[in-house]
């Protein structure tokens, strides 16, 4: 699973942070089409938002978020040199994160 | 006989703990912290509401735009940008109609908050409701979303 972060101008100042996390967001209501057993639910719950190590924003996601999921917020009152970081975990316990440094 | 009997059900109850220690028996849910399990679990809008607000009573605002297509033509991918000029410390996105209406929550601290993006499933046409908590007070915007092919089953 890999997390990638990209960072621009905010078109209302400040800074937009885009994170496409790859994971398969699994309902729990699809079934194995060749066994015909019903696939575990398996979702991002949790994403941090953080400047400089402070959590700014937390969005909580669960099954109905498509695969990839692509989270963009806005973050006014970061300014060049801040490092933004995001991670995240899921359902099963897997954790992945991503940082990148406003220029 | 006996000893058939009591060596079958062994091997059964041993078969069953390598399954549950290999964790095909675990619960599918494990929470991670303060994850809003009520909120984003509930199957009917108000009950969700009520889970993450603590109230249903909402207003709608010009304070809150959304930004989604009228028309998604693949119901599994669906963006939604909400925008808001008001200081806000939640965001939540409800699509009617989903079996699990309420798909996402922001909390917002300091800072962030204006803007709020992500793409959402949808089983079927449906109202798509964004709602944004800001001192108290509940601010909403609606838009009708039309999905030609759900996103849901396989």
């Amino acid at each position: 699973m890999t997390t990638k972060m990209k960072i621009k101008t905010g078109n209302s100042g400040g800074y937009d942070v885009l994170v496409l996390a790859k994971h398969p967001m699994e309902t729990g209501n699809r079934k194995d089409q060749k066994t015909g057993e019903m696939i575990p639910a398996h979702f991002i719950q949790t994403m941090v938002f953080s400047v400089n190590g402070t959590p700014v924003a937390q969005a909580h996601l669960n099954q109905g978020i498509s695969a990839n999921p692509l989270v963009g917020i806005n973050i006014s009152n970061a300014k060049p040199g801040d490092t933004v970081s995001v991670s995240w975990t899921d359902n099963k316990g897997e954790s992945d994160s991503a940082e990148t440094t406003i220029s | 006989m006996k000893r058939r009997t009591f060596i079958k059900g062994s091997m059964a109850s041993a078969a069953l703990a390598v399954a549950a220690g290999a964790g095909l028996l675990k619960p599918t849910r494990v929470l991670a912290a303060d994850w809003p399990e009520a909120a984003l679990s509930a199957d009917q809008v108000d009950a969700a509401m009520q889970a993450a607000f603590g109230s249903g009573d909402v207003t709608d605002s010009g304070d809150v735009q959304i930004k989604a297509p009228l028309q998604a033509e693949n119901g599994a991918v669906v963006p939604i940008q909400v925008t808001t000029s008001v200081k806000a410390d939640k965001i939540a996105i409800i699509s009617e109609k989903n079996p699990i209406p309420m798909v996402t929550v922001l909390d917002a601290g300091d800072g962030a908050g204006g803007l709020y993006s992500i793409r959402i499933k949808m089983g079927e046409t449906s109202p798509v409701h964004c709602v944004v908590s800001s001192g108290g007070k509940l601010l909403r915007a609606t838009q009708e979303i039309k999905v030609t092919v759900g996103g849901c089953g396989g």
